[in-house]
């Protein structure tokens, strides 16, 4: 379905979309700092002063880009086995929820050593069990799996907030019980900004998929099922059982991605916790073109522009920046076969 | 508990609840017939409900704000033809992007155009009478008329071909992505117009108020197999449900209302996982442009 996306296409080619993509949504956003009355060179150059000289904003954009770069590898391993998987949302609340729960349940005295696995574990299993429920739906009954991850998003959001009413909400609010402190990841310590440890671990996710995905036969598997199932089937690729596992470890990788906010950051389960981060690693994983180099490059940029935008709030409404995290994504859409659609300057000259 | 269930304001409510998803479900049933992967619901929506309170607040008119959620809902429906016909995006990514372009620049239009963050001005909609909304009357119409059309006019002809032979199409000397735009189109203002009702039943536009609605319609397109009428019916029946729930929160019977909420949903996904996604096939060009 999204053939452009997917590796093997030409490595300059991808570059260009990217930049385009990227020039016009500076190009838009810089339209709309006029409409507001703000002269769109100081709100990018305020933007970029606060990002990258202040530490709090600084790590805000590390904060946004860890858990981005999570959903957006999630999006991408099941794009490159050829599943469309919006369900990154569902399955990152799956993940809150459970890393939550085990957070809570664990005696007070539990040492991080052990504490911070089982709670990993806890977020990437609940996360891959709504991913692999997906991917058996498609495989087995050829469910699409754009209505299936619809459907999961809304039943996954409604179970949480019954969980949380019923057991999880203390005394009228919407926040839950603090997970013990052994589960706590610490802060970076960039001047009281979120930005924590979970971004070490993010760092190790990228550096794993992208040795499974271009140096392990299992990574040829799910690239070769994403690009040609029928040829795939014919090289005895079991294409099914392939897209069942992407689809489980797209869902795990989302749901780590709640390790972000509860074991970094909030310390409990809360409504909402981490909503739109699922969605918007849509975004993150067509802007990366798929790789997971890419996808970490995207991801900090998407996190600039929500810590920018944050920043400058006073000047330009911050709704500015979070438009423009779509403008991006439709740009890159519609760079994508445009670039291609130019003649290969190397077969060219050939 | 049983009888409240028969009552008028039930089916009255459940009406209501209903115009939106349905509209906006036919709108999608038919751009998608006609080959265009229609992901964009929720932008139609949430743009036509913001556009739909924005002229009604300017002009007094609950039929201008219609009107302008109409136009609203064409607006976006032409960005998205552009970049999926013109540009050859992907269609399911052009349709992500929108939903996520609409949510921030709605808020951002809120912020440029009434200085607020979460509300419209209050506007006056069309009352709590069912029959006196032509919302209500749009959608009805559209359920009847759409199949119709679909079968029997120019217009449904050249649409149906676009979705499944579009070489056909070209063999006659008729351009498949003329007729998508044709179809698209309508089907915009079709989902525009859900967007108002959403915004004039509540009196004024909130933010983010379409809250997935966009993307359940769509499920509903898929599940009935791309028929505007079953889609609208899928669609009456989340109402039922949604409805339903209402009376259990203030009946309150022992079922939690946040599970009893999630029925809909849940049958969705067993309907599909037990009679399987391929019943009925999808257009054939559908996505494949």
């Amino acid at each position: 379905m999204i053939a452009w996306l997917r590796p093997g296409a030409n490595l300059r080619r991808e570059f260009e979309a990217a930049a385009i993509a990227v020039l016009v949504a500076i190009a838009i956003g810089s339209v709309l700092m006029l409409v507001v009355g703000k002269s769109p060179a100081h709100v990018w150059s305020q933007m970029l002063r606060h990002v990258f000289s202040e530490p709090y904003w600084f790590g805000y954009m590390l904060y946004r880009a860890t858990a981005l770069a999570l959903t957006g590898l999630a999006v991408a391993i099941a794009l490159d086995a050829g599943m469309f998987n919006i369900g990154a949302e569902g399955q990152l609340t799956a993940g809150v929820v459970a890393c939550a729960v085990i957070g809570t349940a664990l005696p007070e005295a539990t040492p991080a050593i052990v504490a911070v696995p089982v709670c990993l574990l806890g977020a990437a299993l609940a996360g891959g069990i709504v991913g692999g429920i997906i991917g058996v739906l498609r495989v087995a009954r050829g469910a699409h799996e754009v209505i299936t991850s619809i459907m999961l998003n809304a039943i996954v959001a409604g179970m949480a907030l019954y969980l949380g009413n019923v057991a999880l909400f203390q005394g009228g609010t919407t926040t839950g019980k603090t997970i013990v402190s052994g589960a706590q990841l610490p802060l970076l310590g960039l001047s009281g900004s979120s930005a924590n440890a979970t971004l070490v671990i993010t760092i190790l996710v990228v550096a794993l998929v992208w040795w499974l995905r271009s140096r392990t036969t299992w990574g040829m598997a799910w690239l070769a099922v994403g690009r040609d199932p029928a040829a795939a089937r014919s090289v005895g690729i079991d294409v099914g059982r392939v897209r069942i596992l992407a689809m489980v470890g797209s869902g795990a990788l989302a749901g780590l991605a709640a390790v972000n906010f509860v074991m970094g950051h909030k310390h409990a389960f809360e409504e909402g916790l981490g909503r739109g981060t699922g969605l918007l690693g849509i975004s993150v994983a067509l802007l990366g073109r798929s790789h997971p180099i890419g996808i970490a490059v995207a991801a900090l940029l998407l996190g600039f522009l929500s810590a920018g935008g944050l920043s400058v709030a006073q000047e330009v409404p911050k709704e500015l920046t979070e438009m423009l995290q779509g403008v991006v994504v439709l740009a890159v859409a519609c760079a994508g076969p445009w670039v291609r659609g130019k003649p290969n300057p190397v077969k060219g000259a050939a | 508990m049983i009888e409240s269930l028969f009552s008028i304001a039930f089916f009255a409510q459940v009406i209501r609840i209903a115009v939106p998803y349905a509209l906006a479900a036919m709108g999608g049933a038919i751009t998608e017939r006609s080959g265009v992967v229609d992901l964009a619901l929720e932008a139609k929506l949430l743009f036509g409900a913001f556009a739909a309170a924005a002229f009604a607040h300017m002009t007094g008119s609950a039929v201008a704000g219609v009107l302008g959620g109409m136009f609203a809902g064409m607006l976006v429906t032409a960005v998205q033809l552009f970049c999926a016909l013109r540009l050859r995006a992907d269609q399911v990514i052009v349709g992500i992007a929108l939903n996520v372009i609409a949510l921030g620049g709605t808020r951002f239009l809120l912020q440029l155009v009434y200085h607020e963050g979460a509300n419209s001005p209050p506007v006056n909609g069309f009352g709590h009478a069912v029959l006196a909304n032509p919302l209500v009357w749009l959608a009805f119409v559209a359920a009847v008329a759409l199949p119709l059309a679909i079968k029997r006019t120019r217009w449904g002809l050249r649409l149906r071909a676009a979705g499944d032979r579009p070489d056909a199409l070209v063999a006659v000397g008729v351009s498949p992505n003329r007729a998508r735009i044709a179809a698209a189109l309508v089907g915009g203002a079709l989902s525009g117009a859900g967007g108002a009702q959403l915004a004039l039943a509540v009196g004024g536009f909130v933010a983010e108020m379409s809250g997935g609605r966009g993307y359940i319609a769509l499920a509903m397109v898929i599940l009935a197999g791309w028929r505007p009428l079953v889609a609208a019916l899928a669609c009456a029946g989340i109402a039922f449900a949604e409805a339903f729930n209402i009376q259990l929160q203030v009946s309150s019977i022992g079922i939690p209302h946040e599970l009893a909420q999630l029925a809909p949903y849940v049958l969705t996904l067993l309907v599909i996982g037990i009679a399987g996604g391929r019943r009925s096939p999808p257009p054939q060009s559908l996505g494949k442009l």
